[in-house]
């Protein structure tokens, strides 16, 4: 047997070849190999996620609203930045030497030969002034990625902006798939459209130097995967007239949203003060964003959606007019006397029918009116008739889109408040209020809610006899264009077509001959239909509502004003939305004294009553 | 127990062998493949650490939330499975291993017919609680335990055909029913005793036709068939034209000749026609790591990438990037060793095969010294579980082996694993620190 005891030596000779042979392969792998030996100089192939070009957005005309502009991040390995002049590091980045030894310490806390970030957002300006500089830096480079841009200062609350995803919501199951320092949405558009925005992330493997500059893809690219961008869109905005509606409410508080009735297309969306949708991107991001938000005026405030604490004033007649007509308690020529003793009014012709009612903003009028709505005698005791004649007189508000959010594809809106007999019960108890309580809704005070948005959605239902389309920001997702169906769906009010035509002859005379003259573009062949409203404000001077569409016959443009501490509708609110009706529809303005009156803000100190 | 001088064994009065032996089988242990068993543990531990660490979210290491602090538990059981199997009486090892040959055959099919597919394979046993058990891990050191079982036999007639037959059928009976389990990796492993059968005499020629074939079974899946043939004849002339005894045995060599022609063409269809697309993806991976970048291949080059990446010194502990961030599958158990390749580099690396060649020539060492054939070749069944494991798990890391998915012993992840080895390396240990016992029976 001892030939075969022999056999071990070949048995431990193949065990020593393998271990040979590996011992060779891996040091071909680690050491000698050209395509790992880059990666061995420079701690490794990079693997550099491939951000994806987020989708682009234009506004309605092919204008461009957001893009992506290159900003470029300043990495750090701290095992590569030996003897770094401090001292001239913080001044090259203008930031205090302080700062710059922090940064130090947290990035070698974080990995001693990982790279993080030293200073985020450099422009393209700065990254000039820095890349000259830098070869005297070990263990800095750049990393270039994009961030969002705007060519205009304009419409920052619609759109959002995109910040580093949060912890809490990297937690959330609903962002799986989101890495730490990701760029996600967090308002407008930007949050709301976030999936087809974003696209799909890609990785490619990359050898770099010790500067971070490219050598090259590894292996020629062959494992990369590449980042599909993301799907371009096309807004329902206007971009010029927003920016006109911006020019016009600059240095006021308040709102403006515009919208083309027929098809629920927010054509401008303001929400004064503004901010430039700019001051989000770039390294200041941080700061800027947090003096919005600790402003005064509260810039951060989405008024047209989240403004829904004021009652809407006398533009509310119109809808208790069409509940009225439609319940049959009034015709159009229902004739009321002013009568001072059921509640205040102005001086003005009496006694009036539905149309000089409107026109004349006639608040007895509406007064009674409203009490024969309300109390129709259903019932012979008045405190369930005014009880049953709210509940039904509610329900057709509610068709109106007030009270409710209307769904407009940014989040955040606010439903309003419409009173109900649930609110009266609980106030003053079951069978314990009557008309005499609740007068003040006939003339749209008390408890009413409605946010600008409701305004002007409104406004577009008089313009389409009775429907109205959800507002909307986003007509289209992708190259194709083809709108996106679900924001076209048509919502009908209770109240029959019919029913709106005296109204609209009111609201032309308002425009003509009654309280909204201000608006009045006769002179350039448009007849707007508009009212005038004051929203009551016990902390200060009343806010100024006017609500308008236009032309009469053939509307292509429906308009809410709301400037905070105006007063009279018709003293500021009008000749706002006199002039961007005129703009819309004509491309020009040609009312330069109504522009330098706006302009002048001088309807901002007109004494109060 | 009183200092009698002697010990009472199964009503037997044993006298001691030797004044200067001692009584304890720790004593006797081997402690020198003790050491090594526990560093590669530990190693392993460490690694399977850095495997989940990130630098943003520190976990102790001793956290159960994390694969470290489950495999510390598999390690404490580990070493109190290694003392039972010391202590136990070593001589039953070899009288119930045929009943336990018997026993773990009758588990291998009933998990067949029991167990819940995971991930396509039958071939884990529920244990309730959340502890599963592979039996495909036990089937290793119970056939090794038959085959020295079979081969200790004073009557065997190693050239007699039907001791081959049974022989054959011992080593591959498991290994059927595991491909049947769908665990094909692991069925491979039990064609690893044919180095401790050559140990035992088997002849040569089987060892050189067997690596013959694995050299053209690869070859065929990497030169076109053509070319093979040509050049495999071009090899055969060119041998008959050096050595003429082989002139005389020309109808030897075609005959030779047409057998190479039948396999190449017989591997070609194997492979395209019988394997599953997985199996296949496997072996064209090891030949082509391009031809499936995101499937096989894949985590053949970002195996690569994270070893490479780790040059000479490697990245430090902890530091590497490229096994992070589940670049690399199965980075606890079956890729582990691109962890210490990136993080340790060369340096690491050679060290881990130093020490595993250290383990495997002490284990030859160990069994040769065995005085019973039962023994040693029971060593050579462990020393050739842990080759062959060693060679596919490190080979498929640094592409010079298909990705068959087996752990590297005492390293990866896993309690199964683990488990496994311990008792096959365990169960050599106690039938060596008793080996001077044999001489008194």
């Amino acid at each position: 047997m001892n030939y075969l005891e022999n056999r071990k030596y070949v048995i431990q000779a193949i065990f020593l070849a393998v271990g040979v042979v590996y011992a060779l392969r891996l040091f071909y792998i680690q050491v000698v190999d050209s395509s790992y030996k880059q990666a061995a100089e420079t701690n490794a192939i990079k693997t550099v996620i491939q951000y994806p070009f987020r989708g682009l957005i234009y506004d309605r005309n092919g204008d461009l609203l957001v893009q992506n502009t290159p900003v470029y991040d300043l990495m750090i390995v701290p095992k590569e930045a030996r003897n770094i002049d401090t001292l001239r590091l913080a001044q090259m980045l203008d930031i205090p030497l302080e700062d710059a030894r922090e940064r130090f310490k947290k990035a070698r806390a974080y990995s001693w030969v990982k790279p993080s970030i030293f200073q985020q957002m450099l422009s393209t300006q700065d990254f000039a002034h820095i890349q000259d500089n830098l070869i005297d830096f070990p263990g800095f480079y750049i990393n270039a990625r994009t961030a969002r841009g705007y060519p205009h200062q304009s419409l920052g609350h619609a759109l959002g902006y995109i910040a580093e995803i949060s912890p809490k919501q990297l937690e959330d199951t609903s962002y799986q798939g989101y890495r730490p320092g990701d760029y996600i949405g967090k308002a407008g558009i930007e949050m709301a459209y976030e999936k087809y925005l974003m696209g799909k992330r890609g990785v490619k493997y990359k050898m770099v130097n010790v500067r971070g500059i490219d050598k090259g893809s590894f292996k020629d690219g062959a494992y990369d995967t590449l980042s599909i961008a993301g799907q371009n869109m096309v807004s329902t905005i206007d971009l010029d007239l927003q920016a006109y509606g911006e020019h016009l409410m600059n240095g006021a508080k308040g709102s403006v949203v515009a919208i083309e009735p027929k098809t629920g297309e927010i054509l401008a969306y303001i929400s004064a003060p503004f901010y430039d949708p700019n001051l989000f991107t770039g390294k200041d991001y941080g700061k800027n964003y947090m003096e919005l938000l600790q402003d005064p005026d509260k810039t951060m405030f989405n008024r047209p959606i989240m403004a829904d604490q004021n009652p809407p004033g006398s533009i509310f007649k119109l809808t208790q007019a069409l509940i009225a007509l439609e319940e049959g308690v009034i015709n159009p020529r229902t004739t009321y006397a002013c009568n001072k003793s059921l509640v205040n009014c102005h001086p003005h012709p009496s006694p009036l029918d539905l149309y000089g009612a409107v026109q004349h903003s006639c608040n007895p009028w509406f007064f009674q009116a409203y009490k024969a709505l309300i109390n129709q005698g259903k019932s012979k005791n008045t405190f369930t008739d005014t009880s049953l004649g709210l509940k039904d007189w509610r329900e057709h508000v509610l068709t109106f889109g007030f009270g409710k959010k209307l769904g407009i594809d940014i989040s955040g809106e606010k439903s309003g408040i419409i009173a109900s007999t649930d609110l009266y019960d609980r106030v003053y108890g079951k069978n314990r209020w009557k008309y005499s309580t609740i007068y003040s809704l006939s003339i749209g005070q008390g408890e009413l809610g409605v946010t600008p948005l409701q305004m002007a959605n409104f406004m577009a239902i008089i313009a389409n006899k009775g429907y109205y389309v959800t507002p909307h920001l986003i007509r289209s997702i992708g190259d194709d264009g083809k709108p996106l169906a679900e924001n076209y769906e048509r919502h009908y009010t209770s109240v029959k077509p019919h029913h709106y035509e005296p109204i609209i002859e009111g609201m032309a005379e308002v425009v003509r001959a009654g309280t909204a003259r201000r608006a009045n573009l006769e002179k350039v062949g448009i007849v707007v239909c508009g009212k005038t409203g004051t929203a009551q404000n016990p902390q200060g001077p009343d806010h100024a509502v006017f609500v308008a569409f236009a032309p009469k016959d053939d509307p292509k443009i429906a308009i809410a004003v709301y400037v905070e501490h105006g007063k009279w509708g018709g003293q500021s609110a009008a000749p706002i939305a006199g002039l961007m009706i005129e703009k819309y529809l004509t491309d020009t303005v040609t009312m330069k004294l109504q522009e330098k009156w706006v302009l002048s803000r001088e309807y901002l100190n007109i004494k109060s009553k | 127990m009183p200092a009698t001088g002697h010990r009472v064994i199964g009503g037997k009065i044993v006298q001691p062998s030797s004044r200067r032996q001692s009584t304890s089988v720790f004593g006797n242990l081997d402690w020198f493949t003790v050491l090594i068993y526990f560093v590669l543990v530990a190693l392993g531990w460490m690694n399977i650490y850095a495997v989940v660490y990130s630098p943003d979210n520190v976990v102790n290491i001793f956290s159960f939330d994390i694969n470290s602090g489950k495999q510390l538990v598999w390690i404490g059981t580990g070493v109190i499975l290694m003392i039972v199997l010391l202590v136990v009486d070593n001589k039953v090892y070899e009288h119930l291993a045929y009943p336990i040959y018997g026993a773990i055959i009758l588990l291998l099919l009933f998990t067949l017919a029991v167990a819940n597919p995971v991930a396509g394979s039958r071939s884990w046993l529920d244990l309730g609680g959340g502890i599963r058990l592979q039996p495909a891990e036990l089937a290793k050191f119970a056939t090794a335990l038959a085959i020295s079982k079979f081969l200790s036999n004073v009557s065997l007639r190693q050239q007699k055909m039907k001791d081959q037959m049974i022989l054959a059928a011992i080593t591959f009976l498991p290994a059927v029913i595991i491909i049947l389990q769908n665990e094909t990796g692991s069925a491979l492993v039990f064609g690893a005793f044919i180095l401790a059968f050559f140990r035992e005499g088997m002849s040569p020629l089987i060892l050189i036709i067997g690596g013959s074939a694995a050299a053209i079974f690869i070859l065929t899946l990497l030169v076109p068939k053509l070319y093979l043939l040509i050049g495999i004849a071009a090899l055969m002339g060119l041998a008959m034209f050096l050595d003429y005894r082989l002139m005389r045995r020309f109808k030897t060599m075609i005959a030779l000749f047409v057998l190479v022609v039948g396999m190449v063409f017989s591997v070609d269809y194997f492979v395209n026609d019988i394997l599953q697309p997985h199996q296949q993806n496997r072996i064209k991976a090891l030949i082509n790591p391009e031809a499936d970048p995101l499937g096989y291949g894949w985590n053949v080059t970002q195996s690569k990438i994270a070893i490479g990446s780790g040059g000479f010194w490697g990245k430090g502990f902890l530091e590497g990037t490229q096994t992070k961030f589940d670049f690399v599958p199965e980075q606890s158990t079956d890729f582990i060793f691109c962890t210490i390749g990136e993080e340790h580099g060369w340096v690491g690396s050679t060290i881990l095969i130093a020490l595993f060649l250290l383990l495997m020539m002490r284990i030859v060492f160990l069994a040769e010294r065995q005085k019973s054939v039962f023994g040693r070749t029971y060593g050579y069944c462990v020393v050739s579980v842990i080759f062959f494991h060693f060679v596919i798990n490190v080979g498929m890391t640094i592409g010079l082996a298909p990705v068959v998915g087996i752990p590297l012993p005492f390293f990866s992840y896993g309690g199964s694993s683990l488990w496994s080895f311990t008792i096959l390396l365990f169960i050599l240990l106690a039938i060596d620190a008793n080996r001077n016992r044999e001489l008194v029976r």
